[in-house]
């Protein structure tokens, strides 16, 4: 078996986001980047398949040179190699476009499954499992928080608002899953040290057959019209509750009667 | 050129809240006609009464298939609806099974896509969408390239819905006709857990959510019971849903939900920039927390410092009381 991993690089949560006046995208390497946190379950998920069924795990990152800190520390958990899609005209790609380049290098790959992260904590579109199972004319089984494979066949715990769905297809297909569905491991010494002389491989558009005109900022689909930082909030109201509940309780009730809440 | 089309989600014919927030929103914004899309078993049941709404026309595909299957047949029936319907606009509900429909669906008519937007205007035939991104640090403002249809994904409660009056809307039966890709995906179950009959935490437009404070998987019966007083849907932190303390689809933050509801209600929550990153854009937050230092205060609209378990107990008798 092979699967294949798709992962981002994104700003840390907790970095100031600096915008480049230029072009409105956000200036990503001076925020911070770290590997994307849903993309760790989906690793984990890969790495226990490939322990009990004896798969290689491949992962599969969309980004600049600078990318490749963030596909050696996925490495680093313990995968067989990765594929870097690396293109200055990948600048400013929207989910659409990005989805095409993914789906377009896994079609030069043998593989049987795609486990993602449902999301990536920068955009959080949660689009591109769906669009890039789309463009590769898959099914996708998307918010697994369980996943069992029993020869070809994927079973998944699908999460929804109310509980969770069980959902079936055949491999290959294309899963994305939410932070229920495993514990991570910490990379080991042995892991981060092995993660440095495993294969990277390189392509830049040419090499996967996407035309430029079709991804960057302006082949994407969507754009921005502009972007602004959230107007910092008026500090609000505070009340110290004597200890009894009492006194912090009416003033809450107060302030949610005065909003109609109540 | 310029008709919305809304796809209407529903609970056997009965339209959910944020049906009508779409419709509402495409009605005021909207210079053309507004129709709607309504899929699933007993779909036809309510799909006249959108036209209260607004919608003019209701396109519908009342089949057991839309839910027997996953994404895909509902994948083919939107396509369907968009060509039966003219509209170049598509709004829909930016939740999880209801954004893979729609990505799908773009992809095969070559749409732009855009989620979770706030607001909308627009701009000639261009819809324009405002959304928080990078956890609600930024306000961006985003539009579908000229020429192309638009699928624009809104957040639950951004609109209020309020009807229009209209006359019920036409029913148009869609034949939609499955083939195999669309069937290779298939529903095996469905578990619903213990709602309470609380509304579902994404829809909600009060959200009561607790966090590390709570000390216990115990401690979120009286959250519950807060939710139910208010009317709201319970939330929980990310330490919260670790601990196991309450189910992990009701977590908030960087790596679960996102939420902007109109009111946020935060307890025992001490506000770690994951947690913020999925419910600062909420439209008001108000807080309880014995840790006077805690950083959620600094994006309260209300505080009160206090200990959560005191709190809560008189909080309920008084709104019980307000209530009656």
């Amino acid at each position: 078996m092979r699967i294949i991993c798709p992962i981002k690089r994104v700003p840390d949560t907790a970095a100031e986001k600096k915008l480049d006046p230029a072009d409105r995208t956000v200036d990503r390497e001076q925020s911070d980047p770290v590997l994307n946190a849903n993309d760790e379950w989906s690793i984990e998920e890969a790495m226990r398949i490939s322990e009990r069924d004896g798969a290689e795990v491949i992962a599969l990152c969309m980004g600049p040179d600078e990318a490749q800190s963030t596909i050696r520390k996925a490495l680093s958990y313990g995968l067989d190699g990765a594929i870097q899609i690396s293109d200055p005209a990948l600048h400013g790609s929207d989910a659409v476009a990005t989805a095409r380049v993914l789906a377009a290098a896994l079609r030069q790959e043998q593989f049987d499954l795609i486990i993602m992260g449902n999301q990536s904590s920068d955009a959080r579109t949660m689009l591109v499992p769906a669009l890039l199972a789309e463009f590769l004319d898959l099914p996708a089984l998307t918010y697994a928080r369980k996943l069992e494979i029993d020869g070809s066949t994927l079973t998944v715990q699908r999460e929804s608002p109310s509980g969770h769905v069980v959902v079936q297809a055949q491999m290959p297909a294309v899963v994305s899953v939410v932070e229920a569905i495993n514990e991570p491991r910490y990379p080991s010494f042995k892991g981060i040290m092995a993660a440095k002389s495993k294969p990277l491989d390189v392509r830049d558009l040419a090499a996967i057959g996407v035309d430029a005109a079709d991804v960057g900022l302006e082949g994407s689909w969507t754009q921005v019209v502009d972007v602004v930082a959230r107007p910092p909030k008026e500090p609000g109201k505070r009340v110290e509750d004597d200890g009894s509940g009492s006194v912090g309780a009416k003033a809450l009730a107060e302030f949610l009667a005065e909003r109609k809440f109540i | 050129m310029g008709d919305i089309l809304v796809l209407a989600e529903h609970d056997a014919g009965v339209p959910r809240r944020i049906t009508g927030q779409l419709l509402t929103a495409a009605r005021e914004r909207g210079a053309g006609a507004v129709h709607a899309a309504v899929f699933g078993d007993k779909a036809a049941e309510g799909a006249d009464r959108l036209g209260a709404h607004g919608a003019a026309k209701a396109f519908v595909w009342d089949s057991s298939e839309a839910d027997a299957y996953v994404t895909e047949a509902r994948t083919a029936a939107l396509v369907a609806a968009l060509q039966a319907s003219g509209a170049d606009v598509v709004l829909f509900s930016s939740e999880p099974f209801t954004t893979d429909v729609a990505a799908r669906a773009a992809v095969r008519v070559n749409a732009g896509i855009i989620t979770d937007a706030v607001d909308l205007e627009m701009d000639g035939d261009a819809v324009v969408a405002t959304k928080a991104i990078f956890g609600g640090d930024m306000i961006s403002r985003c539009r579908v390239r000229p020429g192309r249809p638009q699928f624009i994904g809104v957040k639950a409660n951004a609109f209020t819905a309020q009807e229009a009056g209209g006359a019920p809307a036409e029913i148009v039966a869609l034949d939609v006709q499955l083939d195999d890709t669309a069937r290779r995906a298939s529903v095996v179950d469905v578990v619903e857990q213990e709602s309470g009959g609380r509304p579902e935490m994404t829809e909600a437009s009060i959200i009561i959510a607790g966090g590390r404070g709570l000390g216990d998987a115990e401690s979120f019966r009286l959250l519950e019971e807060l939710a139910d007083a208010l009317g709201g849907a319970v939330g929980a932190s990310r330490a919260a849903t670790d601990a196991g303390w309450y189910p992990h689809q009701h977590q908030i933050g960087q790596t679960g939900k996102t939420v902007a509801p109109q009111l946020y209600l935060g307890a025992g929550i001490s506000g770690a920039i994951q947690h913020r990153a999925g419910m600062q854009t909420s439209q008001a937050i108000a807080v309880i927390n014995k840790d006077a230092d805690a950083p959620i205060f600094s994006i309260a609209d209300f505080g009160v410092v206090g200990d959560l378990h005191k709190v809560i107990p008189p909080l309920i008798e008084e709104i019980r009381k307000r209530r009656e």
